[in-house]
């Protein structure tokens, strides 16, 4: 008996490929008619397609710069400006959320009644509201509330505080401050390399040796601190009567922006943070404890690198949320680059363009942070042999 | 002869002073001390700074004058009945299923007891803060409807124990009954969408986007896990672009490239546009929950069924999902959470929903300089709905994984024909 040919229309292989022909000429057809309509309306509209509107005057004014500007440079100048707030404040917000949300996350597991439950709540009021309430709270019935820039708050440190935003003491960018700020970048990372070698030298020969190190290391130190204390041209903010000039000006709107998103990431990570600490078994604690080692040595040395682990991936969702929220600033007129970009869609009304500068700008941010903190993960990982 | 059945007695119960409990817990040791303080402090400073802003400087009155508006925003005031019955459709199809689930306890235990105790004094004391007896009444009657449909669906659900498996079922249809009778479909007269405003706005495109997105979702997820290069790739991308993208871009591209991409001639309705937006959105993340669902299913159940000579659909749609989607269901509940919450951002898009209307309020020239008063009220309302769902969800969860091993083999030796 010769054997029997499956048929093509049965066959599991030709099926396949059919199967995915199908739905991409469905996809095809569906965005064929979409991109006609678009464009159809868009000719209704007038609006002609290409980037050349880049190029042009922007014409309109950002009230928190961080580069040069002014209203008579080009659209795109305009985006690089938003683009270096939305990074200023992404930035800023993944280094204080990660921050308070390891205080909080520790003091919800810790051994103090009331210290867990004023974490607690905290971490269920910020996690049952949304952010945007949360920014308009801060910003409405917080920042703009203080007294006006003719009367400002004074607080310790030559801080300012109106309903413009603050003024902080910051070193005056000159050649004496570059100068500075050089010798105490050097001298940590030069610290950091003669400690790494210092442990090396200790872990080979054991005891604690290495005390020309330890030396060589508080000299560094004791640079640095002169360096930042002397070194740095500290410039004071001063008032003049009716407005604040000098220092550095941190306005009102980045200043809730700033707060909203520190203060609600930091609930989510305090979960992160507290589910990571939960995760590491007893065992490790008592360990440590037996071994004689101090709670605070055993946190740090022990549960935490371990802890680590489970930790990095959720939190990088979190630092990806962060900067993705922080496109909520168009809620309070924050000139991140979602809402210079749309401030361009408005007066233009390349709303194609606009959307696919958008998205690539975000998706790019998100890809950035995740390469980083993959390659966080992978260094933190177990090295098995 | 000498089989001493052994003594088992409870541990010793550790009863603690409150001194002793104070000392244990606050005062242990110096820095405990310290930091117990400095809580104290920091609780005592924030409970009396916002205390007496509430009391002596915030000026409540907005609240009782534009109660309506938050609650269901310019929604016919003489067709407001409409909107009660759909929440009383509600209101029974959650009682319902509630008695359903527990139908092996007391339906009013103590806790079940306390949440309605303090429900109701909620509803008596806020709302005769802020609104008229006749929707006091009317909120207590809803109330009653929810316990009265618990002892129905608890005895319903002894009667008939696989009930359980139909509840989702249940609720798509309670919940597409009650849209029909707030849009009025059914009787009344017919409102238009983008006269809803207010909590309802908010609850009404959190629910229909994650309807909606359901189906699209599990295809998604369903397609990435396919072995179909085109077909996986098409998914991988969808869901990834989506997820790298601020909702608030979606929600923006939904307002303006909708209307663009449909012809002309097709008229389309704001808050339609941004359940598109919410559905596309809310559809991409689904699908990585489920995908994680699908995950859990062991390859042994898509073995067996292929071994029972199963076709790929069949294996897929009446071995696979089931499980797969019994085993998300606590997920999809906190994605619908962050759904309710992100609807806020139809505030900065123009739309009234909850908190778009309390932006409204706050614009009118009238009620100025009160947001503080206005914002807070509205957290309440939004931390009160989201705390609730995801207390429900946990005992959700428990309830789903426990009864397996625990419940229903009780349940078959008490009634061996009841499988």
């Amino acid at each position: 008996m010769d054997e029997q040919k499956i048929p093509f229309w049965r066959d599991d292989r030709v099926l396949k490929i059919v199967g995915q022909v199908i739905v991409l000429a469905v996809i095809l057809v569906i965005g064929a008619i979409i991109v006609n309509n678009v464009s159809v309306n868009l000719r209704r509209l007038g609006l002609p397609p290409g980037f050349g509107f880049l190029n042009s005057p922007a014409g309109f004014s950002i009230g928190d710069t961080a580069i040069p500007y002014s209203s008579t440079d080009t659209f795109g100048r305009a985006l690089l400006v938003g683009i270096v707030n939305t990074l200023r404040v992404a930035l800023l917000g993944i280094v204080l959320a990660t921050l308070l949300g390891i205080v909080v996350g520790i003091a919800r597991l810790s051994n103090n009644w009331l210290v867990r439950q004023l974490a607690l709540v905290y971490v269920e009021i910020f996690r049952n509201t949304p952010l945007l309430l949360q920014l308009f709270l801060i910003y409405q019935a917080g920042f703009l509330k203080l007294p006006s820039i003719e009367n400002p708050l004074r607080l310790p440190a030559a801080t300012y505080l109106s309903n413009k935003g603050m003024h902080i003491l910051w070193p005056a960018s000159s050649l004496r401050t570059t100068i500075a700020l050089i010798l105490i970048v050097a001298s940590i990372i030069l610290g950091l390399i003669l400690w790494q070698r210092r442990l090396k030298v200790m872990e080979l020969q054991g005891g604690s040796v290495g005390r020309n190190y330890q030396i060589a290391v508080i000299a560094l130190a004791v640079i640095g601190v002169l360096a930042l204390l002397f070194g740095l041209e500290w410039e004071a903010p001063q008032f003049t009567g009716n407005s604040v000039d000098g220092g550095l000006y941190l306005s009102s709107e980045f200043g809730a922006l700033l707060f909203g998103l520190v203060f609600y990431t930091a609930a989510f990570i305090a979960e992160v943070v507290r589910a990571g600490i939960q995760s590491v078994s007893k065992g490790q604690w008592e360990a440590s404890q037996a071994l004689g080692l101090q709670s605070g040595l055993t946190m740090r040395l022990v549960v935490f690198p371990q802890a680590l682990r489970v930790m990095i991936p959720p939190l990088t969702s979190e630092y990806l949320n962060l900067a993705k929220n922080s496109s909520l600033a168009a809620g309070i007129a924050f000139p991140d680059f979602f809402q210079v970009a749309f401030t361009i869609n408005n007066q233009t009304g390349r709303v194609l363009q606009v959307l696919l500068l958008i998205m690539i700008v975000y998706l790019t941010i998100n890809l950035i942070i995740s390469l980083i903190m993959n390659g966080l993960n992978q260094r933190v990982q177990i090295k098995e042999r | 002869m000498t089989t001493t059945t052994p003594q088992f007695s409870a541990p010793p119960v550790n009863q603690l002073g409150p001194w002793a409990w104070a000392k244990k817990n606050l005062f242990s040791s110096w820095f405990n001390t310290l930091l117990t303080i400095i809580s104290l402090l920091l609780l005592i400073w924030v409970t009396t700074s916002l205390l007496g802003w509430a009391l002596t400087q915030a000026q409540w009155d907005v609240l009782p004058s534009n109660f309506r508006l938050l609650l269901v925003g310019r929604y016919p005031v003489e067709f407001i009945w409409q909107v009660w019955l759909g929440v009383a459709v509600i209101a029974a199809v959650g009682g319902f299923s509630w008695g359903v689930l527990a139908r092996q306890a007391r339906l009013l235990d103590r806790r079940a007891l306390i949440t309605l105790g303090v429900l109701a004094a909620i509803i008596v004391v806020v709302l005769a803060l802020l609104t008229n007896p006749v929707s006091i009444a009317l909120a207590l009657g809803l109330l009653v409807l929810l316990v009265l449909t618990g002892f129905a669906g608890q005895a319903i659900g002894r009667a008939k124990p696989q009930l359980g498996t139909w509840l989702p079922l249940l609720w798509l249809v309670g919940f597409l009954l009650s849209f029909a009778l707030i849009r009025g479909l059914i009787i009344g007269r017919t409102v238009r969408l983008d006269d809803l405003g207010g909590l309802l706005l908010t609850i009404l495109v959190a629910a229909v986007s994650i309807v909606l997105s359901f189906p699209l979702g599990v295809l998604l997820a369903l397609g990435r896990r396919s072995d179909l290069p085109v077909i996986r790739g098409l998914s991988v991308l969808y869901i990834e672009v989506i997820r790298g993208l601020p909702l608030i871009t979606i929600l923006f591209a939904s307002q303006l490239l909708v209307p663009m991409a449909l012809p002309p001639q097709i008229r389309t309705e704001r808050v339609m546009r941004a359940i598109v937006g919410f559905t596309l959105f809310s559809a991409a993340y689904l699908a990585e929950n489920v995908r994680g669902g699908l995950q859990s299913v062991p390859r042994g159940q898509s073995e067996a069924a292929k071994a029972l000579g199963m076709n790929p659909l069949l294996t897929t749609s009446l071995i696979v999902l089931p499980q797969a989607l019994k085993a998300v269901i606590p997920t999809i509940v906190g994605q619908f959470i962050s759904l309710f919450k992100d609807t806020s951002l139809l505030a900065i898009v123009g739309l009234t929903e909850l908190l778009g209307m309390g932006q409204a309020i706050l614009a009118n020239p009238q009620y100025l300089g009160r947001s503080g008063e206005v914002y807070l009220f509205i957290g309440l309302i939004y931390f009160l709905c989201c705390y609730a769902m995801s207390s429900a969800s946990r005992r959700l969860e428990k309830q789903l994984s426990a009864p397996r091993r625990a419940v229903e083999p009780a349940l078959t030796t008490a009634r061996p024909d009841g499988g």
